[in-house]
């Protein structure tokens, strides 16, 4: 297992290297210069600011340096907002993304297994209807669709919710609802299909003919077990949780990270971009490494192999 | 078990001697299908795939068919005749039939806009362009982003998976942690990367859907690859001398062809999906042009005064993608018969 583990995580630390050395160099490629008003400045004040931000030297030093300022989490200063640094420009926005985040994770997937178990046990009923036809449309409608119908419906004519805007847990509803459709579509549908495939299977009989009650059967054998792959499609779920962030918060006009990342490209903020791109792949890299290593937890076989799939 | 089985007379029927000589026990009744015609008849069985299908036939022969007949022209611009609600001939229920609440009052908008004799099937929007032209010329570029995501799965994606899947070893070490650092950056930043470098627009998207798409379907191909490599067929393929290249065309592809099929079709929802949402937070497809992600946030704006605007691109959005999912469940079903049951 420690060996296992330290392969995992010299992996991230490779694939974090990549990306920062790949951005780096794209964003090195970009036209324009990031002074607002080269025309009326002198030759001199232009050096003197390139040699305040480090900008005067070759590019190689310059890679460098950013590489050794983002180990210590220093992604350089916004060119947005002038002399702010984009570490500290990000770090308040952090908190409201993964609170809303993190919600929209645990109420999707709670409720989606609820739907799918309910769904594979009263197989080919009403009851398997709706929980099919709630995970389709889950999936159909898109995040944003949702977001625009919940906040005018829920939020403007019903009242129950502020439309917008971000202060206590009431704030954070819809959009956590807007944000937990996909995953409570997709583990619903998940969980559904492992579940039919348990129950059919003969330790269910066996526990059937000792005589266990029917919940019993579905708590301890055919629940625990047909939990172990949803495992597996976390980190694609954080993805589109990612993604959908990025729009969800737009719209309801949460200070997090999806929406300034949304900003910062329309205005050019590089630097931003930048580090905004190398936090999001760590933290779906985490992400990552959490869910493997739970699954190796959970399915001894996968330790022995040291192989995730 | 007291009680016997009582069957009618005329159940059974005493077979002669010359009909014995004529009946052939070894015939197979019913025609002997291929894996292809079997899947076919099990995708007509199912009906929820079975209308996706025709849904998605009806929607590409608009979309494509509205670059020779187009009711309006997508881009022209009519002020006079802005934000009119829609109008379908011959259909009085409020909502399609032209009027709007105004101060407590339904109207006729169309009066009030001087435009009686005329009808907008969709209505149109704040500059008076005909939303049902924008949303055919929408849906239009979503199907030629799906069609793109498609082809690169098929070349990108089959080939990588089957090379690296059939080299294994240390090529096949490489490629798949190649893999992994492509799938542990979000798509989204990916896509945003590319579009700064290159120009928002349907080239940038494309080429970012080029990047991206096509890591899933590699993973999967690689993986079955790998299983099918092991199987007698191949082997006895290998000892008969026949070229890497012609045993991957004549005996993996058809063999990986229900997986490939499959994954298509989810790969399509996933690359509309993208589109609409870069298009929707203003760093896809740019104006004039329109996408249904753009069109859907142009009607978010007036959607408590003019919610038509928004509900349209949105139905129509969801449809297509409702549609593609159940193909794609449908295709599963049909491919893969274990699934079902």
């Amino acid at each position: 297992m420690a060996k296992y583990l330290a392969k995992r995580i010299f992996y991230l630390i490779l694939t974090l290297f990549i990306v920062i050395t790949v951005t780096f160099f794209l964003m090195k490629l970009l036209p324009g210069t990031p002074l607002t008003n080269q025309a009326k400045l002198s030759k001199s004040q232009i050096a003197l600011i390139y040699e305040q931000y480090g900008l005067d030297k070759p590019v190689w030093q310059q890679y460098l340096l950013y590489l050794a300022g983002a180990v210590r989490g220093n992604f350089g200063t916004s060119f947005q907002f002038s002399d702010q640094p984009v570490s500290y420009l990000l770090s308040s926005r952090i908190g409201p993304s993964l609170q809303i985040g993190l919600q929209a994770m645990i109420f999707g997937v709670i409720l989606g297994i609820i739907v799918g178990a309910f769904g594979a046990m009263r197989q080919n009923t009403w009851v398997d209807t709706t929980a099919t036809v709630v995970s389709i449309l889950g999936i159909s409608i898109p995040s944003f669709v949702l977001a625009v119908l919940l906040q005018y419906y829920l939020g403007l004519k019903l009242g129950w919710f502020p439309i917008a805007e971000w202060g206590g847990f009431i704030y954070t509803v819809l959009p956590t609802l807007a944000l937990g459709a996909t995953p409570l579509a997709e583990s619903a549908r998940f969980v559904r299909t492992e579940m039919v495939d348990v129950l059919s299977s003969d330790y269910i009989e066996l526990a059937k003919a000792k005589g266990l009650s029917r919940t019993g059967i579905i708590y301890h054998h055919a629940l625990r077990n047909s939990l172990i792959p949803l495992i597996t499609i976390v980190g694609p779920l954080a993805v589109n949780i990612m993604t959908g962030s990025m729009v969800v918060e737009n719209i309801f006009s949460i200070p997090g990270i999806g929406e300034q990342f949304v900003k910062s490209v329309l205005t050019n903020d590089y630097p931003t971009i930048m580090g905004l791109t190398i936090i999001y792949s760590f933290m779906l890299c985490v992400v990552l490494l959490i869910t493997d290593i739970l699954y190796g937890i959970v399915d001894p076989r996968i330790r022995i192999t040291g192989k995730a799939n | 078990m007291a009680d016997t089985v009582k069957l009618p007379e005329d159940s059974f029927k005493r077979i002669s001697g010359d009909d014995r000589a004529s009946l052939d026990s070894e015939k197979i009744a019913a025609p002997s299908l291929t894996f292809a015609q079997d899947a076919w008849r099990r995708l007509k069985k199912n009906k929820g795939a079975w209308v996706s299908l025709i849904v998605l036939a009806i929607i590409f022969i608009m979309a494509f068919g509205s670059l020779v007949v187009s009711p309006h022209n997508p881009n022209a611009v009519n002020p006079s005749y802005a934000n009119l609600p829609s109008k379908i001939p011959g259909v009085n229920i409020n909502g399609f039939n032209g009027t709007l609440v105004q101060a407590g009052e339904r109207v006729d908008a169309y009066k009030q806009a001087g435009a009686s004799g005329k009808f907008y099937i969709m209505g149109t929007d704040y500059l008076g362009r005909d939303l049902f032209s924008r949303v055919l010329y929408g849906t239009r570029i979503s199907l030629i982003i799906a069609l793109v995501a498609t082809l690169f799965d098929l070349t990108i994606g089959v080939t990588y998976g089957m090379f690296s899947g059939w080299k294994g070893g240390r090529v096949d070490t490489f490629m798949q942690r190649v893999i992994e650092i492509i799938l542990s950056i979000p798509n989204l930043v990916v896509i945003v990367l590319l579009i700064l470098i290159l120009k928002p627009g349907m080239t940038s998207i494309i080429i970012a859907i080029a990047l991206t798409s096509w890591v899933n379907m590699a993973r999967l191909v690689r993986a079955q690859t790998m299983e099918i490599k092991e199987q007698e067929y191949i082997l006895a393929a290998r000892t008969l001398g026949e070229r890497p290249l012609k045993i991957a065309f004549k005996h993996l592809l058809p063999n990986l062809s229900s997986v490939i099929i499959i994954n298509t079709m989810f790969t399509i929802p996933n690359a509309i999906f993208f589109e609409a949402t870069l298009s929707y937070i203003g760093i896809g497809i740019s104006s004039p042009q329109a996408s249904l992600g753009t069109l859907l946030n142009d009607g978010q704006k007036n959607f408590q005064f003019l919610p038509y605007q928004m509900w349209w691109p949105a139905l129509i959005l969801s449809i297509i993608m409702l549609a593609f999912n159940l193909l794609g469940d449908g295709l599963r079903d049909a491919f893969d018969p274990r699934t079902k049951e």
